[in-house]
């Protein structure tokens, strides 16, 4: 059988994106085809975003696995007692909702400067600080319900619809603390002049995300509890 | 402020002090093999376990010397309490389950050669990757902590089922602190694995080197990606329903206790809460675990026997769509582990269609592994061996599912030893049987040695015969309606039944003696086996394009490009019968679509 | 050495089946009048998975003994029928074979769970805790006594939680240990547990049913053969699992009467 041996096709170095990297959306598994291999083209996102999405689906998982466990055991109930939200909880709402917005406005400005600006204004930041600061009122808030529940009566183990109240919120509300600790670290960079831009994107859609969470779980315990 | 386009994680560079080298190493290949050391460690244990529970069942009233070193007081004199049995067959389960199967085939294995095999030079976040094991090993120090505190370890099986598990010591000993200490591990394990998966699905689909394609991964990583998927989606529910059994304990919600319980004559202060709640969470969790612990297996087999038959297996792409078949119908099927339970006989027979279903990917992937070996040059090697044994397991192990995926059968079969036989063959031996021929392939890449391939085939043999004489009569025991769990067997109708039990017994401890050889044989060959040459199977995926083992970037600082699908053998080429996939050359007949 | 494997393997699968063949070991003769479409499901599955298992380990050995070895100038061929046969065949044989299985086994089942009991089906409850059955027949009234959790005591043998004092219909209870009912005739189990999971396996009557804590749950069955057989518990309840069996005793319409009317005289 006749075997044919080719050059090695030479691999320009500087053609290769940066090692390990990602990039955004670039075409960085082309095989350089001298027009008898055939090429691959292969689409490869950020793994940073990839990422994102992975922790995000773990993160539905859970509060589908939580829900489920809601729907079941209000199903199951003999003992369900109705509860009434405590009003603070539709300003939180807004409040995560406006973080959102001001990180938006954030992630914006910081756009601008990719796109060629070659100064920045530290406005991002303020932006930033702005976020960050309606996340501690969003928890604040949260924990001001909770108060409010108990002057109630209501404790965790009193009933299911408060134990699944304190439950959800509790662990939302851990959730979004966390993003607040990532929020400083993009905070953190963006001070040191190091921020990638994917960085700031994979944070974003967190915190996005948060936001979405909560206005499920306020639709599920309005509806459920 | 500038957007770097080079991933900083992904760029650190070899460490030098100990610490960061050996201990709190960001490489994953050091990481796989701390997960492959953690999984060594647990397997002893839960070997060690399994027999104390073998000696047990079959001579019930025998002193077994040093168990009283196991535990205080569940050991008078030697001889097990029925108690300290269930503990035993517990963290028998756990240990196996979690720290074996899912971490030796999935995060060993997977951390030390998806990278490599994706042809990149580690992991998309280290860190993460690092976090991983050590979040996995405080979990297990913290399930081992379950032997040493009040009344030891839970003894509720490895399913958990409330309300046992759910209200508190007086269920039981080990039911309060116990289920605690079980629950908290679990969860913390499922953080590990989640962060595993963090790493893994990243790595398939944004790392991959250039002309490295989907369909030019070798099947261990396809295996890899397709489980880490499964990980994802599964360990996110169990951590949930853990949450939920450790607020029934120390918060005093009633997530899974319902009313009206009397126990020890008093009525317990938990309302409402439903028993078959944790059993939906438990096993959507619990039956993608079982393909967690076998979908990596299969993809190792089959890089082990495509190596050594000198020739692609039928169909790549239908083992890939099978094993994703499998990964997806296992959340549907779940269910046929509750046909008895009190679910809705409905809802039995909803659950025991997509169960038959999931017998057609398992026979394709059976059929096309037969089906390649056909025409076949196989090489006879450990490797090989415990590969060709795996396949005889898992069709072992699958038809006995043709059983219980039937309701009206399981009224016979549900809670017996044929449910026992079922899943040790399937997802417990196999699985093993995939770690072995695993071990013995990879050995030479991960610690730059060859194993001794004589002592290896030695460990087959016996292993082979030792395992299904172990297994295969526990089906007998389970038609004959022998119910699991028991410590001892005071029914009428299972009295004659003991010297089934005493066979079994005999068969797992000449079995379990049996693994010493490999013990001896890993330690030997770590340290003083012979060096391992590139590419000592002649084989053609990325790891063996670099040195045994790797250097700390894995490619010595060159970018692979990747020409080829990950199995060219059966050619002629200028190296042999075999086209490495980073090797450019064109070659007449070789499968090479992209 | 690959000759050996085969050889093995093919031992191996025989030595295994030689028992089933044989009958060595068998689920306990059925009793019950429902029991037969189970045998016969599980008699069909074994030969289907019987055959599977033997072909599918001697083609494994068969091909493992052909094709091991490098074989100098024999070169590595393709199986003809490629994998599109293979995945036709597994679809075709094994999808036909499983569905067909599922399908008739649906009768099984149905015949237990989907038919409701007859009206004049005889109630018994059983009570499972940890770690043990008991039982209670209505007596002369036809209605059972509410349980009052509360009152459920071992010490104070009241094992059900039964109010004789002023409840009515609990007057004339019969608590036993034991369970007996007439051949031939219908029974409706109500199944009630006090504490955890248990389960209630019978295996001669061809009856499995968990217990599940807050969830009263009723199955049916009509035993058809005089005789003594076992209940024992297949959920793990604790530590005394092993040790939580009943006695159940199926006895003619006269034997049974008797034996209702010496049990409420030890009332």
């Amino acid at each position: 059988m006749a075997t044919t041996i080719h050059e090695p096709p030479k691999v320009e170095e500087r053609r290769l994106p940066g090692r390990g990297s990602p990039g955004n959306g670039d075409f960085r598994n082309l095989v350089p085809s001298d027009g008898k291999l055939p090429a691959v083209q292969d689409y490869a996102p950020a793994p940073a975003k990839t990422g994102i999405w992975v922790v995000l689906a773990a993160i539905a998982m859970s509060f589908a696995a939580f829900t489920s466990a809601l729907i079941v055991r209000q199903g199951s109930a003999m003992d369900w007692h109705h509860l009434v939200l405590p009003r603070i909880l539709y300003l939180n709402t807004l409040v995560l909702l406006a973080s959102s917005v001001t990180l938006e406005i954030a992630r914006r400005r910081v756009a601008v400067f990719m796109t060629g600006a070659r100064t920045l204004d530290l406005s991002p930041a303020r932006w930033l600080y702005v976020t960050l600061c309606l996340g501690l009122v969003f928890v604040a808030g949260q924990y001001a319900a909770w108060q409010q529940l108990r002057s109630e009566g209501l404790y965790l183990a009193t009933n299911p619809a408060s134990s699944f109240f304190y439950l959800l919120t509790a662990i939302h509300a851990m959730h979004v603390l966390g993003g607040l600790v990532g929020l400083t670290y993009v905070m953190r960079k963006l001070y040191r002049v190091v921020l990638r831009r994917s960085t700031l994107d994979t944070f974003s859609y967190y915190w996005h995300f948060m936001g979405i969470l909560w206005v499920y779980l306020l639709l599920l315990l309005w509806m459920k509890l | 402020m500038h957007d770097t386009s080079t991933h900083a994680a992904a760029h650190h560079g070899p460490p030098t002090s100990f610490i960061r080298k050996h201990v709190f190493s960001l490489d994953h290949k050091v990481i796989g093999k701390q997960y492959y050391g953690l999984g060594l460690v647990a397997v002893i244990i839960g070997m060690v376990l399994s027999w104390v529970m073998r000696i047990h069942l079959a001579w019930t009233a025998y002193p077994i010397p040093g168990l009283h070193l196991l535990s205080g007081t569940g050991a008078p004199g030697n001889v097990m309490t029925p108690e300290f049995y269930l503990q035993v067959m517990t963290m028998h389960a756990t240990f196996m389950v979690f720290f074996v199967l899912t971490v030796v085939p999935f995060a060993a294995f997977g951390n030390f050669f998806l990278p490599i095999h994706t042809g990149a030079e580690d992991m998309p976040f280290p860190h993460f990757n690092m976090m991983s094991f050590w979040t996995t090993f405080v979990a297990f120090c913290v399930m081992l902590l379950s032997f040493f505190v009040g009344d030891g370890p839970t003894l509720g099986g490895w399913t958990q089922y409330a309300p046992l598990s759910a209200v508190g010591a007086v269920a039981g000993p080990g039911q309060g602190s116990g289920v605690i200490i079980w629950a908290t591990s679990i969860a913390i394990f499922c953080v590990g694995q989640l962060f595993g998966a963090l790493n893994f699905i990243p790595n398939v689909l944004d790392l991959r080197c250039k002309g490295m394609s989907m369909w030019r991964l070798p099947m261990p990583t396809w295996a890899w990606f397709i489980t880490s998927c499964m990980g994802l989606t599964s360990f996110s529910v169990l951590m949930p329903a853990c949450i939920l059994l450790i607020l029934d304990h120390v918060a005093g919600t009633s997530f899974f206790v319902a009313s009206n319980l009397v126990i020890n004559d008093q009525l317990q202060p938990h309302s409402g809460g439903s028993t078959l709640l944790w059993q939906h969470l438990f096993w959507f969790f619990g039956h993608p675990e079982v393909y967690i612990a076998i979908v990596p297996g299969m993809g190792i087999v089959s890089h082990v026997l495509i190596t050594n038959m000198r020739k692609p297996m039928l169909s790549h792409r239908v083992l890939v769509y099978s094993m994703g078949a499998l990964a997806v119908l296992s959340y549907m099927v779940y269910g046929h582990h509750m046909f008895v339970s009190g679910m809705n006989p409905f809802s039995s027979l909803v659950f025991s269609f997509p169960t038959l279903l999931i017998t057609i990917p398992s026979t394709v992937i059976v059929l096309v592994w037969i089906g390649s070996l056909y025409g076949a040059k196989l090489r006879i090697n450990a490797a090989s061996l415990f590969a060709l044994g795996f396949i005889s397991m898992f069709i072992t192990g699958g038809v006995s599912g043709f059983f219980l995926a039937q309701p009206s059968i399981q009224i016979l079969l549900h809670a017996t030893y044929f449910v026992v036989a079922h899943f040790h063959f399937t997802m417990a031996i196999a699985a093993l049987f995939g770690i072995f021929s695993g071990t013995y392939f990879w050995f030479p890449k991960m610690w730059g040695r060859m194993m001794n391939d004589n002592l290896g085939k030695l460990h087959f043999w016996l292993t082979f015969i030792g395992v299904y004489a172990i297994f295969m009569p526990m089906h007998y025991l389970g038609l004959a309606g022998n119910v699991r769990r028991y410590q001892a067997f005071v029914v009428d109708y299972m009295q004659p039944l003991v010297g089934v039990h005493q066979f079994i017994t005999i068969a797992a401890l000449f079995t379990g003696a049996v693994q010493l050889i490999f013990i001896y044989n890993f330690i030997h060959s770590r340290f003083w086996g012979e060096p391992a040459p590139e590419n000592p199977w002649q084989g053609t995926s990325l790891e063996w394009s670099v040195p045994s083992p790797p250097p700390h970037d894995n490619f010595g600082g060159k970018h692979p490009v990747v020409y080829h699908d990950p199995y060219q053998y059966g050619v002629q080429s200028s190296t042999g019968d075999y086209l490495m996939q980073d090797s450019p050359e064109q070659v007449k007949g070789a499968q090479d679509e992209p | 050495m690959a000759k050996l494997l085969a050889v093995t393997i093919v031992v191996i699968a025989i030595l295994s089946a030689i028992p089933i063949i044989r009958n060595t070991w068998h689920p306990l003769p059925d009793v019950s009048a429902h029991g037969q479409a189970i045998d016969d499901q599980l008699s069909e599955t074994m030969w289907e998975a019987g055959i599977s298992f033997l072909a599918s380990q001697i083609i494994l050995a068969w091909f493992i003994w052909r094709y091991s070895g490098n074989r100098p100038g024999e070169k590595t061929k393709t199986f003809p029928g490629g994998a599109t046969g293979l995945v036709a065949a597994a679809v075709i044989l094994v999808g036909v074979e499983v569905f067909a299985l599922g399908i008739f086994g649906v009768k099984a089942w149905a015949n237990i769970y989907f038919t409701p009991p007859g009206a004049d089906a005889m109630p018994v409850q059983v009570q499972a805790g940890q770690f043990a059955f008991y039982f209670r027949y209505t007596g002369p009234d036809g209605t059972f006594g509410a349980i009052h959790p509360e009152m459920l005591s071992e010490a104070n043998q009241n094992f059900y939680g039964i109010d004789t004092d002023h409840d009515s219909d609990a007057k004339d209870d019969i608590v036993t240990a034991e369970m007996a009912v007439p051949v031939n005739r219908e029974i409706r189990l109500l199944m009630h547990s006090k504490d955890v999971s248990h389960s209630f396996y019978v295996p001669a009557l061809r009856i499995h049913q968990d217990f599940v804590p807050g969830l009263d749950l009723q199955i049916h069955f009509t035993a058809t053969k005089v005789g003594r057989y076992e209940i024992v518990c297949s959920q793990l309840c604790g530590l005394g699992h092993y040790n939580m069996k009943a006695y159940l005793s199926v006895l003619s319409q006269d034997d049974f009467d008797a034996w209702l009317k010496k049990q409420a005289a030890l009332q």
